[in-house]
């Protein structure tokens, strides 16, 4: 509990305006940054003595109606402090756009290629952003909340 | 002193409509050789697979049933054996699969999402592999108990002897 | 279709494509390498081959419809998938669980990681040659899913952990079946460490091979066995522990180098803390109801309760057996609202029907509060989380669920760099990867 409370005041001391909120929920703490400064804030949790060393899962959740549409999530760790962090930022339906950490930690390579996959939103300075499980060709991003469940792909002729 | 049964005419040879000879006898040694000596080519996606490897294996052993080799070229095998989800990105890899296979080959389609998609009904897996290949014997079950592998595979090799065996060895495939 | 590998090939190396229909029985995974001889230059995998759309899939079930999908993610360990689906719901709706069913959830997890080690391992050295092996643990897992069907019911995919607690009792012979299965494995483990411990051909091929630092797992985010092999001591039944995991003595084996030797070893000594972890369970379990026996049949209490009340206990069929209205208080929660009720009571009073009716309708049934949850639980092969957000309504917003073989997968292209294509096979066995888990 007290590391929640003190990553709380380190984040708030350091980053001023771009974090938008910090609060505690079912026992995790989850902070809101800004869009801009998510590298600079992971970068930051990354290096010692905050020493966040393993990102545990970056995902993205589609809240359509609401502004911003898209809101990324990522899951950090800190193996000598045995603490969980969340870390959310809002990503606009317009500019679907945010920088990549996969220079920081390399599982966010695969990780980001996935969200690219399912949701349609491109990181900057990814080194090969491709689709990772869908086949080339597939047209539409599954896991937006406007792609129906069954839709059927037109056909691709099959390669000899 | 009972009735006097007739004796049956076998005709041994009897002309097919396409000019080639149709044997009642040698057609049941050749399917009773095909029948038990059957190469499978496993083709394991999913949960399904760990069925398999149980029916494989020492206590559900299916290799007493002459099924026990199992090649990993489509070239050398008989029986196609699918196991598992087939999704829309691996469909081709299956037909390129079944289409290297020579004559006679045989499907089994094991597990509910072979037969039929399963539980999964959205964009992304093959509802039933009949939607591509033929398939010659459906096994429901998610997944099914190897004894149920056993029953197929039995069920099979009845289909096998009772058929009219191709005897072309000239098959040239366009 | 345009890969990275393509591009940065040179002309003279050879291109081999170890296709998505493979003889390792992993599933479907497409490896590309580019050859030197026999050494692998370069490498680029492929994954997607079984991806079913399990998270968008869910966001159109009821929370309780979605129980059999998660069963078959990592399908060599399914109840313990179970269990981690059931345990981020109940943090978010914050809901006690009796101690019986703690403690059988802790065995049937430890048993479905035992089976995964021993399925992992059996492929892995098959694929090496060592046909034995792959014979005799199959035939301890064979002994160890006997006993997982005769108290749920299925060998493989459950739906057994509940919302609450679990669906059934276990089965009156369960001690005795139990012990046997462990004798069983405990004679396979020490048949095989004599095999293959100190086979001069098994270190020779495993040692020094597809080496990970320390480092390198904590920056790929690797967890479980392949973690704990390289010497990062992490295990979520230690770190954050859930369930009964504090009151049990067990250790958490450690390796040195990070090969795939240690991976083997560190698989092998698991096994052993799990057998242990069964045996503290089976004496410690606290005293649950005994076994049930039912005088009416069905038919004549449905007719009497139109009457009057029925004072006799009815006897179920041999479907429900385990799971009579005596038993709930020690296998499910009091919370109302998150579990079916018992079908006494479904059968002959009013209530109990309309509370049957009104758990399974859409639009009734189990609504959590809005919010979102983090929470994990130690698989098979590492941290396996769940991250659910909820809107309030019977169906979740959006599921994600964080698979362990994803990350350690996606570090597959790096060990696998200069070393022989021979390599490759024990490689790709000793990191696990399940299909179902990778690709969702």
């Amino acid at each position: 509990m007290e590391h929640n409370q003190k990553i709380k005041e380190i984040l708030i001391e350091k980053f001023k305006e771009k974090v938008l909120s910090v609060k505690t929920d079912l026992g995790d703490a989850v902070v809101q940054v800004e869009k801009d400064a998510v590298e600079e804030v992971l970068e930051f949790l990354k290096k010692k003595p905050q020493d966040y060393s393993m990102l545990l899962d970056l995902t993205c959740v589609d809240y359509t109606g609401k502004k911003p549409r898209f809101e990324i999530v990522y899951h950090v760790f800190s193996l000598s402090k045995n603490h969980r962090l969340r870390i959310k930022c809002g990503v606009s339906e317009k500019d679907p756009e945010i920088d990549s950490v996969s220079g920081l930690w390399r599982n966010a390579n695969w990780l980001e290629r996935e969200v690219y996959d399912m949701f349609g939103i491109r990181f900057k300075g990814h080194p090969d952003l491709r689709r990772l499980f869908m086949y080339d060709g597939f047209e539409g991003y599954p896991l937006r909340k406007d792609y129906p469940l069954r839709k059927r792909q037109p056909k691709i002729k099959l390669r000899k | 002193m009972g009735k006097i049964r007739p004796i049956k005419k076998y005709s041994y040879y009897q002309k097919t409509s396409h000019g080639g000879f149709i044997a009642t006898k040698p057609n049941y040694a050749i399917g009773w050789g095909r029948k038990y000596s059957i190469f499978h080519y496993p083709f394991i996606t999913a949960c399904c697979g760990m069925e398999y490897m149980s029916a494989a294996c020492a206590h559900w052993d299916f290799d007493r049933f002459g099924v026990g080799m199992t090649t990993f070229s489509p070239r050398q095998s008989d029986l196609l054996f699918v196991v598992g989800t087939i999704t829309h990105k691996e469909a081709p890899v299956l037909k390129t699969v079944y289409e290297q296979m020579v004559e006679p080959k045989w499907v089994i389609a094991c597990g509910a999402c072979a037969v039929s998609g399963g539980i999964y009904d959205n964009y992304a897996v093959v509802q039933g592999i009949d939607k591509i290949i033929p398939v010659d014997v459906y096994i429901p079950g998610c997944p099914p108990r190897p004894e149920t592998i056993l029953n197929a595979l039995l069920k099979l090799q009845d289909k096998i002897q009772h058929q009219k065996q191709d005897l072309r060895w000239n098959i040239i495939k366009k | 279709m345009s890969t990275r590998i393509q591009k940065e090939a040179r002309k003279e190396s050879l291109l081999i494509n170890m296709g998505p229909s493979h003889p390792a029985m992993h599933g479907t995974i497409r490896i590309m390498l580019e050859l030197d001889g026999e050494k692998v230059r370069n490498a680029e995998l492929e994954v997607g081959y079984l991806h079913r759309g399990f998270e968008k899939t869910c966001e159109n079930k009821t929370y309780f419809n979605l129980l059999p999908y998660t069963d078959r993610l990592n399908y060599v360990s399914p109840l313990i998938n179970n269990v981690g689906y059931v345990m981020t719901l109940e943090k978010l709706i914050d809901i006690k669980v009796p101690e019986r069913a703690q403690y059988i959830r802790v065995i049937m997890s430890e048993l479905s990681r035992i089976s995964d080690h021993l399925t992992a391992l059996a492929a892995m050295t098959m694929e090496c040659g060592a046909f034995t092996v792959f014979l005799y643990y199959i035939k301890a897992r064979e002994e160890i899913w006997n006993v997982i069907e005769k108290t749920t019911g299925a060998r493989m995919t459950t739906s057994y952990i509940r919302i609450g607690g679990v669906r059934t009792d276990l089965h009156p012979d369960f001690k005795k079946d139990v012990e046997k299965a462990m004798k069983v494995t405990k004679d396979v483990l020490k048949d095989v460490r004599g095999l293959l411990d100190k086979n001069k051909i098994w270190i020779d091929r495993t040692r020094d091979v597809a080496v990970v630092s320390p480092d390198m797992a904590v920056n790929y985010g690797f967890t479980g066995p392949c973690s704990r092999a390289s010497g990062v001591n992490y295990d979520v039944r230690k770190a954050h522990p859930y369930l009964v995991y504090e009151k049990l003595d067990f250790i958490v084996p450690l390796g040195e180098k990070g090969d795939n030797f240690d991976r083997y070893m560190v698989r092998m000594n698991e096994m052993e803390q799990s057998l242990k972890i069964v045996e503290q369970c089976v004496e410690k379990i606290p005293e649950g109801v005994p076994e049930v026996k039912g005088e009416m049949e069905p038919t004549e209490a449905i007719k009497a309760s139109r009457t009057r009340k029925p004072d006799t206990k009815i006897k179920l069929s041999p479907n429900l057996k385990g799971s009579e209205k005596e038993k709930y208080p020690s296998i499910l929660t009091d919370s109302k609202g998150v579990k079916v009720p018992p079908k006494e009571d479904t059968y002959t009073n009013m209530e109990g029907l309309i509370n049957h009716f009104k758990f399974f309708m859409r639009g009734h049934g189990i609504r959590p509060p809005k919010g979102e949850v983090y929470f994990s639980v130690e698989g098979g092969s590492g941290e396996l989380g769940y991250y659910i957000v909820s809107d309030g309504t019977d169906q979740p917003y959006r599921l994600h669920l964080r698979g362990p073989c994803f990350h350690i997968v996606s570090a597959l292209e790096e060990m696998i760099k200069g070393h022989y294509i021979a390599d490759v096979i024990p490689t790709f066995g000793s990191t696990n990867m399940i299909g179902g888990e990778l690709d969702r």
